[in-house]
C-alpha cells in the first residue's frame, strides 16, 4: 500500500488534532503514521459489504437517567487544577482584538 | 505466614484472628515499597499517611467485630483511577499535577468494602502501551528480572503485586492491559465483561473498550475483588444492570464436562515455542481434571489488531481532545494566541506514543477516510463478536496463550511499534467482542512466567473464575514468586 499520509495531510491532521508540527520531526512522524496505517490496511482485504458496524460490544442502548441535578462538586475542587484561574474565570489568550 | 505474598483470603483470616493488625500490615507493605520500589518504579505516588489513617480505622472496626469483606487489606490502584484529593496522572506529563476532584466508582466501592489504598501505580501514558515504557514517570521493571519489561499498560500494578508490595491491585484493560502484564509477572488478571465495572472516574482512553479489573495472586482473590468492584452505576451510561453474583462462593465445584475451546488462530507462527509448550501442558492439566478440549476457529482473529488500531486511536483522539491547557492539565508558557495555547500545551504535555495515536485516530475519522477505516473497523468488530457468539454455542470457555512471548528486555521493541502492537494479538479480540477474559500463571519459559488466557461468554465471569481456580488447585504456578525478591 502506498503511503497514505504525506506532508500536506500531516499538516491537516496536526491542525485537526491541535498538535504542533515539531521542527525536524515531520519525516519521523510521517514514517510512524504510515507504518501503523500499513498495519491497519490489512482490513481492506476482507469483504464487509453486508456487515453492519458494531459500536457497542453488547449492543445495548445507553441507560439514561432523569435530566436533573443529583450531586454537586465544590467548584474550587475543579478550579484548583486550572493553570490560570481567577475570580471565577478561566484565563485564555486574547481572542477578540 | 509470609505476609509478602499472602493471598487476600489468608490476610482476611489473619486480620480477623488478630494475628496481624491492619496497621502492621499496611506498615509492612510501606516499608517494602520504600526498600524495593526504587529498583522497580512500580508506584507513581504513595499515600502513606492516608493509608495508615485508614488502617487505624480498620483496626477499630476489627476490634468491634464490625469488619467488612476487605477491611484492613492494603491494595494499590492504577494511576488512572481518580481518588478525591490525590494526584491522578494517567502516567502523563499532561496530568502530572492533577488533583482528582472526585473518586472513581470502583475505587469508592473497594474503599466501602474496607480496602486500604497504599498508592497509585505506574502505567503507560493514558494506558497506551504494552511494556510500560511509555510512562512520563519512567519505565517499570519486572520483579522477575529488572532488565525486562513488566508488560503494559498496567505494568506498575502487576510489578507491585508480583514483588509483594501490596496484596492486590486494580488495573484497566483496553486491548490486553490487565492480562498481558499479569502473564508477564506471573499473576492472575481479569478483564470482566464490558460494562461490569463502572468507568466513572477512570480516565478514558477508548470508551467502547476500556474495562477495569483486578490483578491478584489467585483466581479466588480475583473473584473477591471483582465482587466489590462490579455493579451498576447510574453515572456510567454503559454500566450493566445485571446483578453481580458472589463469584468467590462458586469456585469449589469440579469442572468435569467443561468444554474448553482451543482456538487454532491462537497458535500462530509468532508464538514462542516455550510458551506454546507451557500452554499445551496446561491444556493437558485441564483434560486430566475432566474437561474436554474442542478444536475451534475464531476466523477473524487475524484482523483484530488492524481493527483495534483504528477503533482505539479514533476513540482516543476524541477523548483526549479535552486536554486544552485551560481547565486542567499542562499549559505551555506565554502562548501567542488560543491555537498556539492548544497546540503547544498538547505538544508538550503528551508523549510520543499518545501523539501518534491521536494522529492515527484523527486520520481514521477524517473526511474521505471514515468509511474505509473507522466504519470498516466497526464492521470487522461485528465479525469478531460473531465468531465468539458462534464458538460459545459449542464450548464453555476458550483457552490459549495470553501473549506470544514471555517478558522481553526493556528497549527491545521500543523502536518497532508494529512488533509491540502484536504483543496484544491474542488479547485484543476479546476486548473488541466485550467478553470477559483472564490470564493465569501456567508455567515458566526460560525461567519467566507464562500466562494462559481463558475467555468466557458474556457475563460468565463465574465459570471463568471457576475454571481458573480449579486449575490453580491442581498446579503450583500461581504460587511462584520472583527469585530476586525477598
Amino acid at each position: 500500500m502506498n503511503d497514505l499520509v504525506n506532508e500536506t495531510t500531516l499538516v491537516e491532521l496536526s491542525t485537526l488534532a491541535a498538535l504542533p508540527l515539531e521542527p525536524g520531526k515531520s519525516k519521523a512522524t510521517l514514517d510512524a503514521l504510515n507504518e501503523v496505517l500499513a498495519l491497519v490496511g490489512q482490513m481492506q482485504s476482507l469483504d464487509v459489504a453486508n456487515v453492519r458496524p458494531l459500536a457497542h460490544p453488547l449492543e445495548r442502548h445507553q441507560s439514561l437517567r432523569a435530566d436533573s441535578v443529583t450531586e454537586t462538586i465544590n467548584p474550587s475542587a475543579l478550579s484548583q487544577n486550572a493553570p490560570l484561574y481567577e475570580a471565577g474565570l478561566y484565563f485564555v489568550p486574547k481572542v477578540i482584538e | 505466614m509470609n505476609l509478602n505474598f499472602a493471598t487476600l483470603t489468608d490476610l482476611q483470616k489473619a486480620l480477623r484472628n488478630r494475628d496481624v493488625s491492619a496497621t502492621e500490615l499496611t506498615q509492612h507493605y510501606l516499608t517494602r515499597i520504600d526498600a524495593l520500589d526504587p529498583a522497580l518504579n512500580s508506584f507513581i505516588s504513595i499515600q502513606a499517611e492516608t493509608a495508615l489513617d485508614a488502617a487505624g480505622r480498620a483496626d477499630a472496626r476489627l476490634a468491634q467485630g464490625d469488619a467488612r469483606p476487605l477491611t484492613g487489606i492494603p491494595i494499590a490502584q492504577k494511576d488512572i483511577f481518580c481518588l478525591q484529593g490525590h494526584r491522578t496522572t494517567a502516567g502523563s506529563k499532561m496530568l502530572s499535577d492533577f488533583i482528582a476532584p472526585y473518586t472513581a466508582t470502583c475505587s469508592e466501592k473497594l474503599a466501602d468494602a474496607g480496602a486500604i489504598t497504599l498508592g497509585k501505580t505506574n502505567m503507560d501514558e493514558f494506558a497506551m502501551g504494552s511494556s510500560n515504557e511509555n510512562s512520563y514517570f519512567g519505565a517499570v521493571h519486572n520483579p522477575w528480572d529488572p532488565q525486562l519489561i513488566p508488560g503494559g499498560s498496567s505494568g506498575g500494578s502487576a510489578a507491585a503485586v508480583a514483588a509483594g508490595l501490596c496484596a492486590a491491585s486494580t488495573g484497566t484493560d483496553t486491548g490486553g492491559s490487565i492480562r498481558q502484564p499479569a502473564a508477564m509477572c506471573g499473576l492472575t488478571g481479569l478483564k470482566p465483561t464490558y460494562g461490569r465495572i463502572s468507568r466513572w472516574g477512570m480516565i478514558a482512553f477508548a470508551s467502547s473498550l476500556d474495562q477495569a479489573g483486578p490483578m491478584t495472586r489467585t483466581a479466588r482473590d480475583a473473584a473477591i475483588l471483582l465482587e466489590h468492584m462490579a455493579g451498576h452505576d447510574p453515572r456510567d451510561s454503559t454500566s450493566l444492570t445485571e446483578p453481580v453474583p458472589r463469584f468467590s462462593e462458586s469456585l469449589g465445584s469440579n469442572i468435569k464436562g467443561l468444554r474448553i475451546g482451543v482456538c487454532r488462530e491462537f497458535f500462530t507462527e509468532g508464538l514462542d515455542p516455550a510458551v506454546e509448550r507451557s500452554i499445551r501442558e496446561a491444556l493437558a492439566v485441564y483434560e486430566s481434571l475432566g474437561a474436554t478440549l474442542v478444536d475451534i476457529s475464531l476466523p477473524h482473529t487475524p484482523y483484530s489488531v488492524s481493527a483495534y488500531y483504528v477503533i482505539a486511536p479514533a476513540e482516543c483522539s476524541a477523548n483526549l481532545a479535552r486536554f486544552d491547557g485551560i481547565r486542567y492539565g499542562h499549559r505551555c508558557s506565554d502562548p501567542e494566541n488560543l491555537q498556539d495555547l492548544y497546540q503547544r500545551s498538547r505538544g508538550e504535555g503528551f508523549g510520543e506514543e499518545v501523539k501518534k495515536r491521536i494522529l492515527v485516530g484523527t486520520f481514521a475519522l477524517s473526511a474521505g477516510y471514515f468509511d474505509a477505516f473507522y466504519h470498516r473497523a466497526q464492521k470487522i468488530r461485528r465479525l469478531i463478536k460473531e465468531d465468539f457468539v458462534q464458538a460459545f454455542e459449542h464450548v464453555d470457555v476458550i483457552a490459549g496463550p495470553t501473549a506470544p512471548t514471555p517478558a522481553f528486555p526493556l528497549g527491545e521493541k521500543a523502536s518497532n511499534p508494529v512488533e509491540m502492537y502484536l504483543q496484544d494479538i491474542f488479547t485484543i479480540s476479546a476486548s473488541l467482542a466485550g467478553v470477559p477474559a483472564m490470564s493465569i500463571p501456567a508455567g515458566l519459559a526460560n525461567g519467566l512466567p507464562v500466562g494462559l488466557q481463558l475467555i468466557g461468554n458474556y457475563l460468565q465471569e463465574g465459570p471463568l473464575l471457576q475454571a481458573a481456580h480449579q486449575f490453580q488447585q491442581a498446579t503450583h504456578w500461581h504460587t511462584l514468586t520472583p527469585p530476586e525478591v525477598l
